[in-house]
């Protein structure tokens, strides 16, 4: 994974709330085993529409999606990360994520910025008026920063650091293979195996 | 102060904990199908790991699988397939392929065996995992990164959750089911309503259902945001339990249900939210937009979006009527439907099946209405049609299917035309989720078979005597 520190990028406003995982990534494309390669499936069934925000030349080639609320509702399918990162985002804002959208998105690099409705808001307005507004989001400042708004976002002080070194959680858990190893000295002996039984 | 079911087993399984790092928590049981998969199956072979516990893992082929025939004939969904058949080769997971006895929906399946217990952690790269909360188990979806990471350490590194009550008083009403019971919990609290914690769904309702219909509730659990649902084990569970597969035997069946007798919410504890809900006032309901939240009751109308407060919620509806082909103001009942799907993770199970051929018996399916029934396993299968139900379904008209996602999701064959419409058991109504411009309104097994019969949305009572 790469390591996160600033963005800046432009903006495209998508004004809809619940925007759920199946039209980030309709599932047909979920039939491919590669990790790469989703970006021309974002949004496919919307962007047939010439007037979707997608389509508009004057957001063209931005980086930061501006989102109503509760998005990536739905199935858990990190490919609707990949989509959105293989499309060219680096940074989603909502005033809410579903849950697994928001763990996947932090997974894979692809920043969840949370804001409070009013800002998100202000945020919509401003790159509506003026698509080329320049959006900064600084992950060690955990700040979001457009025109005159300057908005604070939460995360985790470990998942912040976590995303500045742009470290690997698999490689950090297998650091703790003698605590794993521990527990599972303590595991019951009736817990369940799953080979199949004669 | 006491604890909280849920807390009770996170507490059980950390195996390491630091102040400002999220907990390590042990997996008990990580199921696996081929959709979110082989991109983790890669990365373990990209760094070189292995899978740490092959033995608790167990994988199955159903979102891509034909219903109606032993092969897959796309070649994208047959690469899929075979690539779980190669991974699972090579790693030592167990696997139900096609034609396997017991093959079928990862969360059908999982209780089938008896690999499913209370007090578990159960994960699966599928969101719908929160079914298996209906023993007592924290169990919930992950995306595939984290399913590389159980491969490879048995562990995740989870942020502790916020714990929710949902408490369900009275009693359903005959004719009621728990499917209504969660569409009308999801209609009251709203999609995001559940965000951020896992729940406890408890009171005299929930203790009164069924286990399947226990797995019905939590399977919706993640349709109202919520990472997990959870019910209290008791009687009801250590009865479906006893005898499977996979269940303790002997001495270990004691020595179990002993462990499982001490997993309810103490008296004293608190949770961070609490929702309340009188189960004697539910009736039959059904979606009418394109979230789960969208539903009414099947006695009301489609809602008027110029009623709602202006802004997000009115815009959403607006869109959703569009799309669904709705005005404001016609009454459900007669909403007319091209297809019923019967099946899925949250419907597709023994009492779904009985219960839909109780109200299909001796009747015949609507005439220009495509009706199938998709048992949510070949176990279930079989069993159906030990008890003859595949005859009754048969001699109305429906389709008699194999075991799989089918309907549910648009990855097989099994899907609806642009513009069709569904009464369906499944889980989501979102645009083209069932297949590029099908329309889907969610409903129980007893409205579905009734849906059937009629060709409109109806309950059974609405049905004439045969």
């Amino acid at each position: 994974m790469d390591a996160f520190s600033t963005h800046v990028g432009r903006a495209v406003p998508l004004r809809r709330s619940d925007v759920d995982t199946d039209q980030i990534i309709p599932s047909d494309w979920l039939k491919r085993v590669e990790r790469t390669g989703f970006g021309a499936g974002l949004f496919s069934e919307w962007r047939e529409d010439p007037a979707f925000v997608l389509n508009q030349e004057q957001y063209a080639g931005a980086s930061v999606l501006v989102a109503g609320e509760n998005f990536g509702t739905g199935s858990s399918r990190e490919h609707a990360v990949w989509a959105l990162q293989d499309h060219g985002f680096r940074v989603v804002v909502s005033e809410r994520f579903a849950d697994i959208f928001r763990g996947n998105s932090l997974k894979g690099g692809l920043l969840p910025v949370q804001l409070p409705a009013g800002e998100v808001e202000a945020l919509m307005s401003l790159v509506e008026s003026d698509p080329s507004t320049l959006v900064t989001v600084d992950l060690a400042a955990r700040t979001l920063q457009a025109g005159d708004l300057v908005a604070a976002f939460p995360l985790d002080d470990f998942t912040q650091w976590r995303l500045l070194q742009g470290l690997d959680d698999i490689a950090l858990t297998l650091l703790q293979d003698e605590d794993i190893s521990a527990y599972e000295v303590k595991r019951p002996a009736r817990m369940p195996s799953t080979r199949p039984v004669a | 102060m006491g604890r909280t079911l849920a807390e009770k087993v996170w507490d059980a399984h950390v195996v390491r904990q630091v102040d400002g790092e999220p907990d390590l928590i042990y997996i008990d049981l990580h199921l696996v199908h081929e959709v979110t998969s082989p991109q983790a199956f890669d990365g373990l072979r990209l760094a070189g790991r292995g899978v740490r516990r092959p033995e608790l893992t167990v994988a199955t082929e159903d979102h891509n699988v034909p219903t109606d025939a032993l092969t897959i004939s796309d070649p994208v969904s047959l690469r899929q397939v075979e690539t779980l058949r190669s991974n699972c080769q090579e790693f030592g997971i167990p696997l139900y392929s096609m034609g396997n006895a017991s093959q079928g929906i990862v969360h059908v399946i999982g209780p089938q065996l008896g690999v499913t217990q209370p007090g578990m952690t159960i994960v699966c790269g599928d969101s719908h995992t929160s079914t298996h909360g209906a023993f007592g188990a924290l169990a919930f979806g992950i995306g595939t990164s984290e399913v590389e990471h159980v491969l490879a350490t048995q562990t995740l590194p989870l942020a502790r959750p916020r714990t929710m009550a949902v408490t369900v008083e009275g009693r359903l009403q005959p004719g009621v089911s728990s499917k209504d019971l969660v569409l009308a919990l999801i209609a009251q609290v709203g999609t995001g309503g559940g965000q951020g914690h896992v729940v406890e769904y408890r009171g005299e309702a929930v203790r009164a259902l069924s286990m399947e219909s226990r797995m019905t509730v939590c399977n919706m659990s993640i349709e109202w945001g919520a990472r997990a649902g959870m019910i209290a084990p008791d009687e009801t569970t250590y009865a479906y339990l006893s005898g499977r597969p996979h269940a303790p035997q002997g001495p270990d069946w004691a020595a179990a249900v002993a462990a499982w007798e001490r997993l309810h919410t103490d008296q004293d504890a608190r949770y961070d939210k609490e929702v309340f809900l009188d189960a004697s006032a539910v009736t039959p309901f059904v979606t009418w937009g394109t979230n789960p939240g969208q539903g009414v009751a099947l006695d009301a109308a489609v809602p008027d979006p110029a009623a709602l407060p202006a802004g997000g919620e009115r815009d959403a509806a607006l869109r959703a009527l569009a799309y669904m082909g709705l005005t404001p103001g016609t009454p459900m009942r007669e909403i007319a439907v091209d297809t019923v799907f019967l099946g899925s993770c949250t419907n597709g199970r023994m009492e779904d099946l009985r219960a839909a051929a109780d109200v299909v018996r001796g009747r015949r399916v609507a005439k220009g209405v495509r009706a199938l029934v998709v048992p949510g396993s070949m176990l279930v299968k079989l069993q159906a049609e030990q008890e003859g139900l595949d005859t009754v379904f048969r001699e109305a008209g429906f389709d008699w299917r194999n075991a799989g996602c089918s309907m549910c999701l648009g990855m097989n064959p099994d899907t609806l035309a642009p513009g069709e419409r569904s009464a369906s058991t499944s889980n989501r109504n979102f645009e083209g989720r069932q297949g590029r411009g099908g329309r889907t309104h969610l409903v129980s097994p007893e409205v579905a078979a009734a849906t059937a019969i009629t060709g409109r949305l109806s309950a059974p009572a609405d049905l004439q005597e045969v």
